[in-house]
């Protein structure tokens, strides 16, 4: 069974087809890598496949169940997480807060109002050992926008890891970042276990190859080469339309 | 002891002690209004502060509790009876207002909720077999719970300080609780929430209830405290003033709505009594608050006194030091 599959996505913003056929195929526990020039449609098929946008057309399924149809706040909780291109997070917040949030998000304590979110002690230690796992310990107790870029690459992270997820969509983690950040997010990204099937977009080409297994290439809305890592770099459609030479 | 046990417990005392300190009757209802204005800026709050949804149609919710009071009592029912039918009356307006308003957020939202209080005030004026239209209704008497009777000022001030301090303890709690952290969330980011699972919707809907509970509670306070009910309380001015008393006192504070209540409950009924042109003294307070503490009274002040205890803190710098070439 495989963790994702995408098949016939269409979507279209008026005349202009974003999203055409596409079709895609993630096995368990798989590194993808989404590749394509920008206004390839990468984004939009991740909102798509999050049910931020409701296709035109095509089915889009989780580990074999057809989650085409269901509402978007329902896929988390069957182990799909995200991470934004623009980092989204809640500012006013220390660091542990806003992990705390991710992880109150599946749970039903969420709907309580008549308890104190600070003497959760298993949230508290939960999100904890999200932060230890993108190093990030240390600055729990840190306002959100007294920290750097990076370490909110890596608190977006900790969020999505702290839900558990199955499948995490990474939407450029690297962008932005500089090359001690961009090291740190790597490093938080290698260490995730092969439970965790991940599909990223990202156009630095140095960490993303290096990250993945398969890449698929997107331009104007299909997918116009797929397949392993020598092959999609070999391939004289990717040097035409992506890498440039 | 914290600076801040210490201001509640100083706050504590003086609430407690109204009526002897105060010069006369007059004054204690002074100070039941203001208490009764901010149990109805609390409930305002949960929207505004905390859901970043701002109403401009509250007092028309505040009104129809007020007014389903009056109309039970006059239908010969009743204090309890009609307290809890106000109540429910009151939640369940809010419920359609909910469904109506939630549709939309920002402008929308605004115009909407105006939209809706409009439409509350009119039947006011017009639906007289049910309202008295302009004469409105009034009330022969106040509750008498365990046979303490709420006719002399001190007793009503004492019902709605207990009322206001549940008001409070309760806001309190729900703003330091999972859902209260789940209801700034999706005022601060709303897509990101629905990506962690959260119901965004569903988490408004059930603020815009506690936000109509509080300002049902208020309702039903003004209604006993003035004995008179008229469509004159539903306009879009009563609207907008208890969104002043927010917005001025800090919105998404706990201290904010009831600063905010006192300072125009005390403009409106004390100032006026010296300054005739009290509107345009409100309207200089208000222009004054927005340039210099645009995030509200409350929040203002702490900021302001946070730079000032920096400054009084800070080692003097060595004359020498500053004179060198």
């Amino acid at each position: 069974m495989s963790a994702l599959t995408v098949q016939g996505l269409c979507k279209s913003f008026g005349g202009l087809h974003v999203i055409n056929e596409v079709n895609l195929n993630v096995e368990p526990g798989e590194r993808r890598l989404i590749i394509g020039p920008n206004g390839a449609g990468k984004t939009t098929l991740f909102n798509l496949i999050t049910g931020e946008i409701t296709p035109d057309r095509g089915s889009i399924s989780l580990f074999g169940q057809d989650i085409t149809k269901v509402p978007s706040r329902q896929r988390p909780h069957l182990g799909m997480a995200r991470t934004y291109q623009i980092i989204t997070l809640f500012p006013r917040d220390t660091i542990i807060h806003n992990v705390a949030l991710a992880l109150l998000g599946l749970s039903p304590a969420r709907w309580n109002p008549f308890i104190d979110l600070r003497h959760q002690g298993h949230l508290i230690e939960h999100g904890l050992a999200a932060l230890q796992r993108v190093g990030l310990t240390h600055l729990a107790e840190r306002p959100l926008a007294q920290t750097s870029y990076g370490e909110r690459r890596r608190v977006e992270i900790a969020m999505a890891l702290a839900q558990n997820p199955k499948l995490l969509l990474l939407d450029e983690p690297f962008a932005g970042l500089s090359i001690d950040e961009r090291r740190d997010v790597h490093q938080c990204l290698m260490a995730i276990p092969r439970d965790v099937t991940m599909v990223m977009i990202e156009h630095n080409m140095d960490v993303a190859l290096e990250f993945a297994e398969r890449i698929t290439l997107l331009h104007f809305g299909e997918v116009i080469v797929e397949g392993n890592r020598a092959e999609v770099v070999a391939d004289p459609r990717t040097r035409e339309v992506y890498l440039g030479h | 002891m914290t600076a801040r046990a210490i201001a509640l417990a100083v706050a504590c005392v003086a609430l407690v002690t109204v009526p002897w300190w105060m010069p006369g009757d007059y004054y204690v209802n002074v100070a039941s209004q203001i208490l009764l204005y901010a149990v109805f800026a609390l409930g305002l709050n949960v929207l505004v502060g905390y859901a970043g949804l701002v109403s401009l149609g509250h007092a028309g919710l505040f009104g129809i509790a007020a007014y389903a009071t009056g109309f039970m009592l006059q239908s010969g029912f009743g204090h309890l009876a009609a307290i809890i039918v106000a109540l429910v009356v009151g939640m369940a307006s809010m419920a359609i207002y909910a469904v109506l308003s939630l549709r939309s957020t920002g402008i929308g939202f605004i115009m909407i909720t105006l939209a809706l209080g409009e439409i509350l005030w009119g039947l006011a004026y017009r639906w007289i077999s049910l309202t008295g239209g302009d004469n409105g209704i009034s009330l022969n008497s106040r509750p008498v719970p365990f046979g303490i009777s709420l006719a002399a000022p001190n007793a009503f001030y004492y019902a709605t300080l207990i009322v206001f301090a549940l008001s409070a303890v309760a806001m309190t709690v729900f703003v330091r609780s999972p859902f209260g952290a789940s209801l700034m969330g999706t005022r601060d980011q709303p897509r990101r929430m629905n990506a962690l699972g959260y119901h965004v919707w569903l988490i408004r809907f059930y603020a815009c209830l506690v936000s109509g509970l509080l300002t049902a509670v208020a309702g039903i306070l003004f209604v006993y405290y003035t004995q008179f009910i008229s469509p004159q309380t539903l306009a879009l001015t009563s609207s907008a003033e208890v969104l002043l008393m927010v917005i001025s006192g800090g919105a998404g504070t706990l201290l904010g709505p009831i600063v905010g209540a006192a300072l125009v409950v005390v403009v409106k009924t004390v100032v006026s009594g010296f300054i005739e042109r009290w509107n345009f003294l409100l309207g200089a307070i208000f222009v004054a608050i927005v340039i210099l503490m645009p995030e509200g009274l409350v929040p203002g002040s702490a900021r302001l006194w946070r730079l000032a205890w920096r400054k009084l803190s800070a080692p003097a710098k060595p004359a020498a030091a500053e004179g060198k070439p």
